[in-house]
């Protein structure tokens, strides 16, 4: 039975689609067969972070409106055989997505993935209200700062209420990711402290991604970090947030300010 | 100055008549309404812009189809003014949003609706190029079906240029350039500096992987020969043969 994932968080740039990419390509490392859905229609870059804009012939758009198979659209990944992408279109916008389109996508999706996981559009319209609609697990992603988590807690409240779940008496799955952590900062009470976001968002937390330069390198390469540098710390922290995705039980390794246990855990940053 | 010895400043109005179209549909609507199309579709602009009355007389409260007709003319882009010859009380007509009706006015006779001359010629004379000064955005779409796009600039990633003829780019192609859409297989696609993501030419496409990368980021054409995209040098004949 696949499972559908919403990678939302209300707010751009907290890092949605780094994490589609890290988690879909570590979920697709251990052999499942994975697609990675760009829902930000008119604004797409899902395709550059997993560097498959150079391959994009079909979109999201084009499948809905039935001017092309879904098998048309999706691309596979040339790193990992499992991991596939559905493009969305640049020259379209929000509008073009239709309720009964994206339900017929996401169907066709579900009989030949695993894992479907929707890059969502920063927001609360229409992208992202389709975006969420037929997922089952939601990760929320989160920087610690204010502005973040308030929206990060209204996505919440969306998403036990406008999703097809939510509509059928269910609940989405919910699942905090932190990520652009920055323990020295945290220390000197410049970010909000993790016990903090906890309490106000009140979801169990999947990960907590420490900032890194690599990031931003493995974006600029095309590569999802979880394999352009799959020793670095923002990449384990993907990779063990996809464990746990798996079900698998590992304590979340929350790089506090005690230093020792901070370096201990991602040698090489401080 | 006291409010009351400030003058009340007099308001002038102007006259002008129009000439409004009576339309009198009669039973078997859908056969009138389609009447209306084959009419609309010989004189599309006919309507455009022109007040219509909307006589009833003809039609009775039971007329098949009554309910749909007000709803039917809008959607034809018909502006009704006044409905005459009907009563609001007919229960199919209890949803539409009666205009308030126009005194006096005199009957003028029949109005002859023209026909637009002759039906495009079905193939379109190229030569109508578009030409732009200015950068293309991503997620800009630039479509011309008649003729060459001609653009001085860029073209971004994400933005699609699409012509019925030629497409010249005098900058860098970083988006999509579709040459021909209708089916003109000579049409080219020419760039100063060629990165596009996706090329086509009368349908056949080929994306930035498989463009030799010989080429890119050089001044390249693309023809379609033998149903297969080619990716040429952009290089004058005469310095053809001399290239190092």
């Amino acid at each position: 039975m696949a499972k559908v994932l919403v990678v939302t968080s209300g707010k751009g740039g907290v890092g949605k689609t780094t994490s589609t990419a890290a988690l879909g390509a570590a979920l697709a490392q251990t052999g499942q067969n994975v697609v990675v859905v760009d829902f930000d229609v008119g604004l797409r870059n899902l395709d550059l972070v997993m560097g498959a804009e150079r391959r994009v012939v079909f979109d999201l758009i084009n499948v809905i409106q039935g001017d092309a198979k879904l098998s048309q659209a999706l691309i596979r990944d040339k790193r990992i055989e499992t991991l596939s992408i559905l493009p969305a279109s640049q020259t379209r916008d929000k509008d073009a997505l239709t309720a009964e389109g994206v339900a017929r996508v996401m169907q066709e999706l579900r009989e030949k993935f695993d894992w479907v996981i929707c890059d969502s559009p920063a927001g609360i319209e229409r992208g992202a209200q389709l975006a969420m609609y037929h997922a089952d697990y939601a990760i929320v992603v989160t920087n610690p700062e204010v502005s973040s988590v308030r929206d990060s807690d209204r996505i919440i409240g969306m998403l036990d209420s406008t999703t097809e779940k939510a509509k059928g008496g269910g609940k989405v799955e919910k699942h905090l990711l932190l990520t652009r952590y920055d323990p020295a900062r945290a220390a000197r009470g410049e970010m909000l402290r993790i016990e903090d976001v906890l309490e106000i968002l009140s979801i169990p937390l999947l990960g907590i991604i420490p900032e890194s330069e690599e990031v931003l390198r493995a974006s600029n390469l095309g590569a999802p970090v979880t394999l352009s540098s799959p020793d670095s710390p923002p990449a384990r922290a993907y990779a063990e947030a996809a464990r746990r995705l798996e079900g698998e039980k590992l304590e979340v390794t929350v790089p506090t300010e005690r230093k020792g246990l901070f370096a201990r855990l991602f040698k090489g940053r401080n | 100055m006291p409010d009351e010895l400030r003058p009340t400043p007099k308001i002038r109005a102007r006259g002008r008549s129009f000439l409004a179209l009576v339309l009198s549909p009669e039973p078997m609507l859908a056969d009138w309404l389609a009447g209306l199309d084959a009419q609309i579709a010989r004189s599309s602009t006919f309507f455009a812009g022109k007040p219509v009355i909307l006589d009833l007389s003809l039609l009775n409260a039971q007329t098949e189809g009554l309910a749909d007709l007000y709803p039917a003319l809008r959607a034809r882009g018909i502006r009704i003014i006044g409905i005459e010859g009907g009563d609001t009380s007919w229960p199919a007509c209890a949803q539409w949003d009666w205009p308030a009706g126009f005194m006096g006015g005199r009957a003028s006779g029949a109005v002859e609706i023209p026909e637009d001359s002759a039906p495009p010629p079905p193939e379109a004379p190229r030569g109508s190029s578009m030409i732009i000064e200015q950068p293309i955005r991503s997620g800009q779409v630039i479509m011309n079906p008649d003729g060459d796009i001609i653009i001085v600039g860029s073209v971004g990633s994400g933005a699609e240029v699409t012509a019925g003829g030629s497409i010249h780019v005098y900058g860098a192609l970083r988006g999509r350039a579709i040459a021909g859409m209708n089916g003109q297989p000579d049409a080219r696609i020419f760039a100063q500096s060629m990165q596009a993501e996706l090329l086509a030419i009368d349908g056949y496409y080929i994306t930035a992987e498989e463009i030799d990368p010989r080429y890119v980021q050089q001044p390249a054409q693309i023809v379609l020969s033998n149903d297969t995209l080619v990716v040429q040098p952009l290089v004058p004949p005469a310095f053809a043969g001399r290239k190092s």
